[in-house]
């Protein structure tokens, strides 16, 4: 996992964006991670695929990814080129696909930092340090640090890297 | 302890445990379907890719397999997940694949507890976020991704964090125009779609004490639509006879500690809740069914792991019972078990008399996946668990989740209805 990771804002500022408006039920007989793409955040955003660069990161409100246990949702994020995402908070089944499948980071951030961070903005997250710097308002924020097994899964790459402890 | 932690310590091998501490947990039962199951199988083969031979699985009489999503087969693709998923099952040795027009099948949630797949005091993951129904027998029940899932058949553990328990007692003497799910609307109105995220919800007071198996599944269920990582209840007689119908299995329950911490308690007098509907577009947005009298609908579905046991088409039946549906109805019961039962029990029979159709047990509808999805503007009155926009079809169909008494209400006049508004 790279330390730093800098990319471009795509925000959506709404709470409780899920499972159904990131990838519809029609879509989950699908299982070609690629294809999965073409339909990330259609409920929302039909050309959201199109707006992304490898590297993005997704800007959304609270309880982001709630709803289904679909691990499709964080596969078509992380496939358009979607690196992290930051939110004041993710629903739980969301945050261990994420991490556990190794697709992206879901990163916590308080709500004055959303407020601050708009679409369109430049970003530097240095995980090492938990810290976050909008290289296009010169401004620097704090991410809440990983719990110690999810930085461990993490820099495992996923959890199928990962051998089970006591 | 509480009940959740008691079971997750012993799962753990732990003496005690307390909210926070993150835990490898061996689990005693895993649940795969037709969406999470193909997932799994990509995750074994892109790691045999990577040169690693799995030739077995952990333990295959833990596992067990549905098909439910999308039978039956919506399109080629679909068929072609439930040829693969035989295919796994077969390699693997998995004894419990329940297949959708061989005898007993249906939705997960629903097999889980009418084959007493899972017994109190085990731990139960499946690869679906409805897992957590199947706490209501006593079980600590949790839904997880394919990654996870393909993770529990290789080591036959999982972590978790252990989470707090928020408490929900329901007191009084339940009217007979309420169900339970017009209970957990109500709680997940009041503390919101998030209220529960990463924590335990536990039912229990003496409204939940004289609920019935089926009913505390309802409430169990919608726990995930308030965050929940589980929804548990204690195991008592009522669990227990329901479980000597069905199995003689041996078990071991657990019960929580009479010091148990619980990080809140709510009480609810069920005497103040109505009945109750959650409107377009959170099963958060809650309002009494009276209030939205007169809405106009297209659709009553009377389905899913939520509004299909035995118990809801009765309440539905009688209801509906010498009456006609005003709108397209569709009732799909759950299970093929119960399907049988209630075309013993005559209920069938007044569905296709009131007019509605009556489909075979799948998720189809309810997910918005195939079997009857809405249509641009339309509005459907759902005893399903999800009303999020697309939730059920087209991204502008509406959705009101209700119980399956309002459903059917709703149903005879063609608008939102209180069922004491229907007269007999």
């Amino acid at each position: 996992m790279n330390k730093i990771l800098k990319g471009r804002v795509h925000k959506y500022d709404r709470d409780n964006i899920d499972t159904d408006v990131i990838i519809p039920g029609p879509y989950l007989k699908i299982h070609d991670h690629k294809e999965l793409a073409k339909h990330a955040m259609e409920g929302i955003d039909p050309k959201f695929p199109e707006k992304v660069s490898q590297g993005d990161f997704l800007v959304t409100g609270a309880n982001f990814g709630c709803g289904s246990s679909r691990e499709h949702a964080p596969i078509a994020l992380s496939q358009t080129g979607i690196k992290a995402i930051l939110a004041p908070s993710f629903a739980r089944i969301f945050y261990r696909n994420a991490v556990d499948g190794g697709y992206l980071l879901p990163i916590e951030v308080d709500e004055a930092t959303f407020k601050k961070v708009s679409d369109g903005d430049e970003l530097e997250i240095d995980l090492a340090h938990n810290a976050i710097t909008n290289l296009t308002r010169n401004e620097r924020y704090a991410m809440k640090p990983f719990p110690e097994l999810v930085a461990r899964i993490v820099e495992a790459g996923g959890l199928m890297n990962f051998k089970p402890v006591s | 302890m509480t009940i959740t932690e008691k079971i997750l310590a012993r799962s753990s091998g732990k003496e005690r445990l307390s909210p926070g501490d993150v835990i490898f947990s061996k689990v005693d039962r895993v649940m795969m379907h037709d969406v999470s199951g193909p997932g799994v199988i990509k995750v074994f083969s892109e790691w045999e890719k990577k040169g690693v031979k799995i030739d077995r699985i952990w333990d295959p009489d833990r596992v067990w397999v549905t098909e439910d999503h999308f039978v039956p087969a919506a399109d080629r693709v679909s068929a072609e997940n439930v040829i693969a998923l035989s295919n796994f099952t077969k390699k693997f040795g998995i004894k419990k694949h329940f297949k959708y027009g061989l005898g007993q099948y249906g939705i997960c949630h629903t097999l889980s507890h009418e084959e007493a797949m899972v017994l109190p005091g085990e731990v139960y993951v499946g690869g679906d976020s409805h897992t957590n129904t199947t706490g209501a027998m006593g079980a600590f029940a949790a839904g997880l991704g394919h990654t996870d899932i393909a993770y529990v058949l290789m080591n036959g553990q999982i972590w978790f964090k252990v989470p707090e328990t928020m408490m929900f007692r329901i007191e009084g003497n339940m009217p007979d125009y309420l169900m339970a799910k017009d209970i957990i609307l109500q709680i997940i109105g009041d503390i919101g779609t998030d209220g529960a995220n990463y924590r335990t919800m536990q039912f229990a007071g003496d409204v939940v004490k004289r609920l019935t198996v089926e009913e505390r599944l309802t409430l169990t269920n919608m726990t995930t639509e308030a965050g929940a990582k589980n929804g548990i209840i204690e195991p008592d007689e009522t669990t227990y006879a329901y479980l000597r119908e069905r199995t003689d299995a041996p078990y071991t329950p657990a019960h929580g500690d009479s010091d148990a911490e619980y990080s809140e308690v709510f009480t609810y007098e069920i005497e103040k809740i109505e009945p109750t509907v959650a409107k377009p577009f959170s099963p958060g947005n809650i309002t009494v069914a009276r209030e939205l009298q007169g809405t106009e609908l297209d659709k009553a579905y009377i389905g899913s792991c939520t509004g299909a046991k035995l118990e809801d088409l009765r309440e539905a039946a009688k209801v509906l019972k010498g009456k006609h549906v005003k709108i397209r109805t569709e009732v799909l019961p759950a299970a093929q078990s119960i399907y049988m039962k209630a075309l013993k029990e005559g209920l069938i029979n007044i569905f296709v008399e009131a007019g509605a159709v009556v489909g075979p047990p799948t998720c189809g509808a309810c997910c918005g996946a195939h079997m009857g999805v809405l249509g641009k503007g339309e509005v459907c009155v759902s005893t399903t668990n999800r009303n999020f926009p697309g939730r059920m079809g087209h991204v502008e169909s509406q959705t009101y989740l209700a119980s399956p008494m309002v459903v059917a209400a709703s149903a005879i006049t063609g608008k939102i209805t209180d069922p004491r508004d229907v007269t007999n």
